[in-house]
């Protein structure tokens, strides 16, 4: 054992390793202590947002929204007749609110509620679809032959007299972005990746690889505003397709803004194949695109791997981009046709929402979905590059 | 009891002490115009502090509701939902003032000859009913639909006035506002869109018409005043009526006056016809 790895071993040993340096150094073991906390907070402050996001969707999941547009009022003049809790049910209001109101404003409430039903436009009244709560599941995942259309759609209108709350066409829209995205990242970025670690002379590396990095610095704002003004139109006048802005321009805006973390990552990944790898190879005759190629890649294939799934990552939460260029929520696979993205309903749609309503609470319920979708697309993302780390080290 | 009675001391002297304060927040249609009134009003009445915000209507009555806005700004009529939380919160229904009348205009491509549809061919374009331009009278090309996002108030009210509460067609491009639209139906050789009329330059008009049997009207400061153009609305600001006096009311009442009413041109609305105004 070297001195170094002597001590080395000896400062790790207790809690932290610091339970032998704290009275020596206290400064020391203060900003350990300190950068410890800071770290938990993060933690603390993701386990927050999540908790926050799921409480917010809670009542989607158990079925406690109604959007039913024709409801049976209940006469104001039976106020007496109803115990609180169902009066609370009825009236949507918490117990606390329930205590501070007045018996007239109770009074003045029910009222409100049988006005709404008098509001009710006429040609709802015997509509079926106004009788119906479309919050249910089934509504939300399945296709329903809503009036006025000729077959079962999925449809995603939530404003309006009827509110309908497919999701379907949203987890389509953003999976075609993504896919766009990555089928045009993924190449391009593992090729860069492969080129810079594997055959580029330093010099060249040297300036290539920050450059390549420079493109994670342009917000995506920039990138969404140069693919609608720019982008769009070039791309339409070389395929000829209908509508301008379509998921295939928002795939490739989306790309750019993808390459820089798939590259560095991949990058990282080849590099740290051992060069007695490249060396081997090279001694039995390879060619450097052989070795690159044949040797290199495979060996570093799980660390590429871990690159696309962060990238997915990165694409699928994407949001400015995509809101810049293409918003329909139309359902179609078609990458000529638009799309909407769920970060982009989100984005667009929170303000307006009333706050605690069922359109909000939708809203919320898709903010956790993306939340599960980039958590274990990233988690997936770290394993593989973690194991892969091992492997190369020889320690598994 | 007697902390009851503190507490109303410290309230009353705190409104008392602020009461040159207005907080106006609520719609971004109207947040241009809402601006411009508060300047004019503040620098002719320096005692009075106006701060104006957006964020949409929406938010606007949210915080109407949380009592941290006097004054909402709302570019359509208030929702059931929100009246009920309104008497939730402070024990009545706000009071609605409309304030100003926005004209909307259906934009096409300078380059379509078409240049007059009815209501409701509008509407069945925008539905999807009618999809390709020779369907109105235009070339044989199909339609590309542009409209706002749904969390815009000119949204909604298309919706419910010009589809008669129809769904958009699912392939309608949604767009953050209406320069955007402006801006891709520039692009675009046989799109359609709609925004207010103020807004349309680069673009062409169209004339609407009520009926078939009725005339094609372009939309001007006449003829949305007169109400024979046939796409138009109200625009609206709602109090907590308890709030409706001193500093508050006196605001209200200018905005609505002839004084007030003559800066609601300049933005690009249309001031309130005779009857609607506070003299």
């Amino acid at each position: 054992m070297t001195p170094s790895e002597q001590n080395d071993s000896r400062r790790t040993s207790g809690w932290m390793g610091i339970q032998r340096g704290h009275q020596a150094r206290p400064g020391e073991w203060l900003a350990e202590k300190f950068i410890f906390l800071v770290s938990l907070s993060a933690i603390l402050m993701v386990l927050l947002i999540f908790l926050f996001v799921a409480r917010e969707a809670l009542p989607v999941f158990l079925g406690q929204t109604d959007t039913a547009l024709v409801k049976k009022p209940i006469p104001p003049d039976d106020l007496d007749k109803l115990s609180p809790a169902k009066l609370e049910a009825y009236l949507e209001i918490t117990p606390e609110q329930f205590a501070k109101m007045t018996k007239a404003n109770l009074h003045d409430l029910m009222e409100m509620k049988v006005e709404e039903q008098d509001d009710v436009p006429e040609k709802f009244r015997n509509d079926p679809d106004a009788h119906i709560n479309t919050t249910e599941w089934k509504y939300l995942v399945q296709p329903h032959q809503w009036k006025g259309y000729d077959k079962p759609e999925y449809i995603w209108q939530p404003v309006g007299e009827i509110k309908k709350f497919n999701i379907i066409p949203l987890v389509v829209g953003t999976l075609k972005v993504t896919l766009i995205g990555l089928l045009f990242a993924v190449p391009l970025a593992v090729g860069a990746a492969i080129y810079v670690s594997q055959l580029a002379r330093p010099r060249f590396r040297e300036f290539l690889k920050p450059a390549i990095e420079l493109l994670s610095g342009i917000p995506s704002v920039v990138v969404g505003f140069f693919a609608l003004l720019v982008m769009a139109t070039v791309l339409q006048s070389l395929f000829h397709y209908q509508t301008r802005l379509n998921a295939f321009v928002a795939g490739l805006a989306l790309g750019f803004a993808v390459i820089p973390v798939i590259f560095s990552i991949a990058e990282d990944a080849l590099t740290s194949v051992p060069r007695t790898y490249t060396q081997a190879a090279l001694a039995l005759g390879a060619s450097r695109w052989q070795t690159a190629w044949q040797i290199v890649l495979p060996a570093a294939l799980p660390g590429v791997f871990a690159a696309a799934v962060l990238g997915f990552g990165r694409a699928i939460g994407e949001t400015m981009i995509v809101l810049m260029v293409c918003s329909a929520s139309v359902m179609s696979w078609s990458v000529f046709d638009s799309a909407r993205s769920i970060t982009t309903t989100i984005a667009a749609e929170m303000a307006e929402a009333v706050s605690g309503g069922p359109h909000y609470r939708i809203l919320f319920m898709l903010g956790a979905l993306l939340f599960a979708a980039t958590f274990i697309s990233n988690m997936i993302g770290d394993l593989v590059i973690h194991r892969f780390k091992n492997k190369l080290e020889g320690k598994k | 009891m007697k902390k009851i009675a503190l507490i109303l001391t410290i309230t009353a002297f705190a409104t008392g002490c602020f009461a040159g304060n207005i907080t106006v927040k609520g719609s971004d249609t109207l947040l241009v115009l809402a601006q411009k009134w508060a300047e004019i009003y503040m620098a002719s009445n320096t005692n009075v502090k106006i701060s104006v915000s957006g964020g949409g209507t929406g938010v606007g009555f949210a915080a109407l509701q949380s009592q941290t806005t006097d004054l909402c700004d709302a570019s359509r009529s208030i929702k059931p939902a929100e009246k009920q939380k309104c008497l939730i919160a402070f024990g009545a229904k706000p009071t609605e003032y409309k304030v100003a009348l926005d004209g909307l205009s259906v934009y096409v491509n300078p380059e379509n000859p078409v240049k007059e549809l009815t209501v409701g061919q509008v509407g069945d374009i925008f539905s999807g009913k009618i999809t390709n331009w020779k369907d109105v009278g235009g070339p044989d090309a199909a339609i590309t639909v542009y409209s706002r996002e749904n969390s815009s108030g000119t949204y909604e009210f298309f919706k419910s006035h010009v589809l008669q509460g129809s769904d958009f067609v699912a392939s309608a491009q949604t767009m953050p506002g209406t320069a955007a639209i402006v801006q891709a139906i520039i692009k675009d050789k046989y799109s359609i869109g709609y925004g207010g009329a103020a807004y349309g330059g680069g673009t062409k008009q169209l004339a609407i018409k009520a009926t078939d049997a009725s005339p094609a009207i372009l939309p001007t400061e006449e003829t949305v005043m007169n109400g024979s153009y046939p796409i138009w609305r109200h625009l609206y600001i709602y109090v907590n009526p308890a709030q409706d006096k001193d500093e508050i009311g006196a605001y209200l009442k200018w905005i609505r006056s002839d004084d007030g009413q003559q800066y609601v041109k300049d933005i690009g609305y249309y001031p309130l016809p005779k009857d609607l105004r506070s003299n």
